[in-house]
């Protein structure tokens, strides 16, 4: 979809600081891309604890996001619950759709059929990626979330595992 | 030792810039032993467990700010792969200090799973800084230069359950009392 540079260079530019994230085929080939543009890494065991160190770094000043895939967005809803709704922190985040684009690696995976109501019962603001053609307007999606002061997420669209 | 004699070093040896976050129990008890300092966080609501991770955000933001957390045992074992992540990012400025009394005391005192060694298992995500105190007058006597270490420090103290005690309850909407720690947090 994107290489790391073009993600490094988005994220740069829109100000982030703290990239927090547990990788997958798709978003973890963007760790050395967002590393070389200055953004500093922090690698977690389980996705949950994304939400909750971006939580500290944005009451630190620092400006987080969350890059995981859509699995670990399951896991950490209660984390997510507590950020975003409860103590109302506008972080945005990154979160690989994982067999949208096909299915050949897990023909018949259930990513697809919990992703986007997952996202909606969570009331978070999302821009649906599936082309690499929207770079742009993940961007735009950024700064209208920060503006508003709430929090959002760029669906990645993936094609594998 | 009683929570309130584990927690008492912690108030007397925070200094002003210091963060200090407290959870479940220990939140209910630091809120009982007097009034909030602009920056205590008492995490409450909280996302169970991650009183540690909400620790190491702040503390890799503001790396020259001391930040102390106070969890629980039943919290920590949700959160077990947070050591493993303060470690890989080895905040100097983290304190970690664990309350373990071997129950969930705020849902009303049931055991937890299993007793562990939490100094061994801090010791074998990494932490270099571990300290262990059973009593109240060690731990007291010793609490100034344990917080003082080289982070990550990890800490366990062995507290007495107590059944009776009320859960925490939050002292204000959380948005707010989130932005009001943001502030103090600002640099001047």
């Amino acid at each position: 979809m994107f290489s790391g540079e073009e993600v490094g260079t988005l994220l740069k530019s829109h100000g982030f600081t703290h990239v927090v994230t547990l990788p997958d085929s798709t978003i973890g080939q963007w760790e050395h891309g967002i590393e070389r543009a200055g953004i500093k890494l922090v690698r977690v065991c389980r996705e949950g604890e994304a939400w909750t160190i971006a939580g500290g770094l944005h009451l630190g000043g620092a400006t987080p996001l969350v890059m995981i895939q859509c699995t670990g967005l399951f896991e950490s809803g209660d984390a997510l619950r507590n950020m975003i709704h409860d103590w109302k922190f506008p972080i945005y985040s990154m979160v690989g759709y994982r067999s949208f684009l096909n299915q050949d690696n897990l023909p018949g995976d259930t990513c697809l059929v919990f992703t986007e109501p997952i996202l909606a019962a969570w009331k978070l603001d999302v821009c649906f990626v599936k082309q690499p053609s929207q770079l742009a307007e993940i961007g735009q999606h950024m700064r209208a979330c920060r503006d508003a002061g709430r929090a959002g997420v760029a669906l990645i669209a993936e094609g594998r595992a | 030792m009683r929570l309130e004699e584990a927690l008492a070093p912690v108030r007397a040896t925070r200094r002003d810039e210091d963060v200090v976050i407290t959870t479940m129990a220990p939140a209910k008890v630091w809120m009982d032993m007097g009034p909030a300092h602009p920056r205590d966080l008492v995490y409450v609501p909280s996302a169970m467990s991650h009183a540690t991770s909400v620790g190491l955000g702040i503390a890799l933001a503001q790396p020259e700010r001391r930040v102390i957390v106070c969890n629980g045992d039943g919290s920590m074992l949700m959160n077990l792969g947070s050591l493993v992540t303060i470690v890989s990012q080895a905040p100097a400025n983290l304190v970690v200090i664990i309350c373990d009394n071997g129950v969930y005391e705020v849902t009303g005192s049931q055991p937890v799973p299993a007793r562990v060694d939490f100094l061994a298992l801090a010791r074998g995500a990494g932490f270099t800084a571990t300290h262990h105190f059973t009593t109240a007058a060690e731990w007291a006597s010793n609490v100034e230069v344990v917080l003082g270490r080289r982070g990550p420090v990890f800490v366990v103290l062995d507290v007495a359950a107590n059944a009776t005690r009320l859960a925490p309850k939050s002292p204000g909407f959380a948005s707010a009392r989130g932005e009001a720690l943001r502030r103090a947090l600002a640099p001047a």
